[in-house]
């Protein structure tokens, strides 16, 4: 089916290429991974959720690790890169864009705040028990404050809570602008929606917990550790929270535009029922939503513990984990299906090697794991670390 | 002992934020904002306040002969595969409309097919190309300011300034935009600018043979474009996206988007 009444498939002369690639679907991935991931540790330190204690440090080098890798996708995506830093000299700032420079790397400064404080105590343990270069290393971590106190640990507790505290509206900021960006072009039906800022928080939140469990279980089964079930159990029931209301969002929206029928519906309805049918319908709503919501639904409300609930957790957090990144690239991608002919849509055909291809993309993708691994040889993470309880 | 090391810190930190505010100082005056360069650019005896443009296009005029997609070609070494203006075949029925451009119209068109010839009850070329809109959503999404509209009310890309990021091009509502694949820069129709300043006409309105494209001055009242506004018979496309297109169509059917 074509939109509005055409007989044949008519895109403008300069859409047949889709300008946003694969790294414009995995930037918004990424960052909302980092929103994620703070929410879990801020529901720790600001909510004092106390089954999430455990986690609260995990989630924030999780949160840091994806949010060393946030920018890079753009910086491929820049067809002059040279000049990315413009963005920062000479700023446009009635561009929705324009202040992502700031917005991202005030957050990255926050997140390193935190971590700071919360590891400042180990680094200045570390730079008095090395010697040689190791003690050069550990001593510039400690940035020269190589005094710990009791007081010390006080006011940097009192810290830890009003960063993790300002984080979260930071956080929401971070991602619901990301989401701004595609809501407010007027000149693409499928993007410009208010509800767009709120579809991409909600499903930020979603996909950083559902990394976290994926991670935690990994970490824990990898290092021969125990699982701690009662926060599995609280985390599934905020992710089936969050599942629930993302969804009903990206449900309604849709829903929304079919019951109005008007301008926007001329070219979703055919989208829908075209170039996105099998990627949206199919695999976003019915497979990747209505799956791991009927899962959480049966973990939260019968109980399920121990190791049936470590898999049906997983199987859920996997299966949202996929179904975010699908999303994202129903909107980027998406969008940029309906040409501004308004009477034909753009076809998209992943390459694999190009710049903006698969393989650059999951390389991007794996970074922060990476990052998180090498991290991880030297910090102590988890409570029950051996590292942490030698001490 | 305590004393020295925090006055150490101080000093350190005061330097540290004197050096900053030095540096950004440096930057924000290496950085040469587009519109000062094009105000500072000026050609002899062109005074851009007494002037005020609008691109006119008379849809029952164009025979689609792809005059004006070559001369644009040309003119501004627009690479192959992308177009800076294209014309558009429309030949509507009653059980839909057919809409091609082959090439973006470049090399004319082919007759129709018989069975849509049979079918057809209009059939008309339509010329695109950018409406400078006073409210450009190019230039208000543009996170650079490399985009930008000049005192004349030409919207312009400074090539040395875009980074390249296709927001621009994401929000144009009419597919005028493309990121020039040789310069890896956003391009677009400029009216041909730098002809206007010479006081030439666009190459696309001189090559056309029927004037079915035309290019004036509305602050002149002896150009012939002032006559349209005064009819009041003219469209823009895509009307609800308000963006106050500069370029008005004259007899432009219904169905054209």
């Amino acid at each position: 089916m074509l939109p509005n009444e055409s007989l044949v498939n008519y895109i403008f002369p300069n859409n047949a290429h889709i300008e946003w690639s694969l790294m414009i679907v995995i930037y918004p991935y990424i960052t909302g991974l980092v929103a994620g991931a703070f929410v879990v540790s801020s529901l720790y330190h600001v909510f004092r959720i106390r089954e999430f204690e455990g986690i609260a440090r995990f989630a924030l080098v999780a949160a840091f690790c994806f949010g060393l890798f946030a920018a890079v996708p753009l910086l491929v995506h820049l067809a002059q890169p040279q000049r990315a830093f413009n963005i920062f000299f000479t700023t446009h700032l009635t561009s929705a864009m324009s202040v992502f420079g700031y917005v991202y790397s005030s957050y990255m400064v926050l997140l390193m705040a935190e971590l700071w404080l919360t590891y400042r105590d180990y680094f200045i343990e570390r730079a008095r028990e090395t010697s040689g270069l190791q003690r050069v290393v550990w001593t510039a971590l400690t940035l020269g404050v190589t005094e710990y106190t009791p007081e010390a640990a006080r006011i940097d507790y009192r810290l830890t809570t009003f960063l993790a505290a300002i984080g979260i509206p930071w956080a929401c900021v971070l991602h619901g602008y990301v989401g701004f960006i595609f809501g407010s072009v007027k000149a693409n039906a499928w993007w410009a929606t208010p509800l767009q800022p709120i579809i991409f928080l909600m499903s930020a939140i979603v996909s950083g917990m559902a990394m976290l469990c994926l991670m935690y279980s990994f970490v824990r089964w990898r290092t021969g550790r125990p699982y701690d079930y009662a926060m599995i159990r609280k985390l599934m029931i905020f992710l089936w929270g969050f599942v629930i209301v993302d969804f009903t969002i990206e449900v309604l929206e849709v829903f929304y535009s079919y019951y109005e029928h008007g301008h926007h519906w001329s070219l979703i309805g055919p989208l829908l029922s075209g170039p996105l049918y099998d990627s949206f319908v199919i695999t976003q709503l019915l497979t990747l939503s209505a799956i791991p919501f009927l899962v959480l639904a049966v973990v939260v409300i019968r109980g399920v513990d121990g190791k049936p609930l470590l898999y049906l957790a997983n199987f859920a957090s996997l299966l949202l984990v996929l179904q975010v990144l699908v999303m994202r690239f129903n909107v980027v991608i998406g969008g940029q299906y309906i040409s501004k002919s308004d009477r034909g849509f753009a076809t998209f055909h992943f390459e694999i090697l190009a710049k903006e291809g698969v393989l650059p993309a999951l390389i991007i993708l794996a970074a922060p794991f990476v990052v998180y691994y090498i991290l991880s040889r030297f910090i102590p993470i988890f409570d029950d670390d051996e590292r942490l309880t030698a001490r | 002992m305590k004393q020295p090391e925090t006055n150490g810190r101080r000093v350190f930190l005061s330097k540290l934020l004197g050096g900053g505010v030095a540096a950004a100082g440096a930057l924000m005056a290496l950085r040469t904002p587009a519109l000062a360069r094009v105000l500072e650019d000026k050609d002899e005896g062109f005074d851009p306040g007494e002037r005020e443009y609008v691109f006119v296009v008379d849809v029952q005029k164009c025979i689609g002969c792809g005059n004006c997609v070559r001369a644009c070609g040309i003119e501004n070494n627009v690479p192959e595969g992308q177009f800076r203006t294209w014309v558009e075949r429309y030949v509507v029925t009653h059980e839909g409309v057919h809409v091609d451009s082959p090439n973006g119209g470049m090399n004319g068109f082919e007759a129709i097919d018989p069975a849509l010839r049979e079918q057809a009850i209009n059939a008309f070329f339509v010329p695109k190309l950018c409406n400078h809109c006073a409210e450009a959503p190019c230039v208000q999404v543009c996170p650079v300011g490399a985009t930008f509209t000049s005192p004349e009310g030409f919207v312009l890309v400074d090539p040395e300034h875009c980074i390249g990021c296709g927001y621009c091009i994401q929000a144009c509502p009419y597919g005028v935009r493309f990121l020039n694949k040789e310069r890896r820069v956003a391009d677009k129709c400029t009216w041909c600018y730098h002809r206007i300043r010479r006081g030439q006409q666009p190459a696309c309105v001189t090559v056309c043979p029927t004037g079915s494209r035309s290019f004036g001055n509305v602050r002149d009242e002896n150009d012939p474009v002032t006559q349209v506004l005064k009819d009041d018979q003219w469209d823009v496309l895509k009307p609800g996206m308000h963006t106050q297109c500069q370029v008005l169509y004259v007899g432009l059917p219904r169905v054209v988007v």
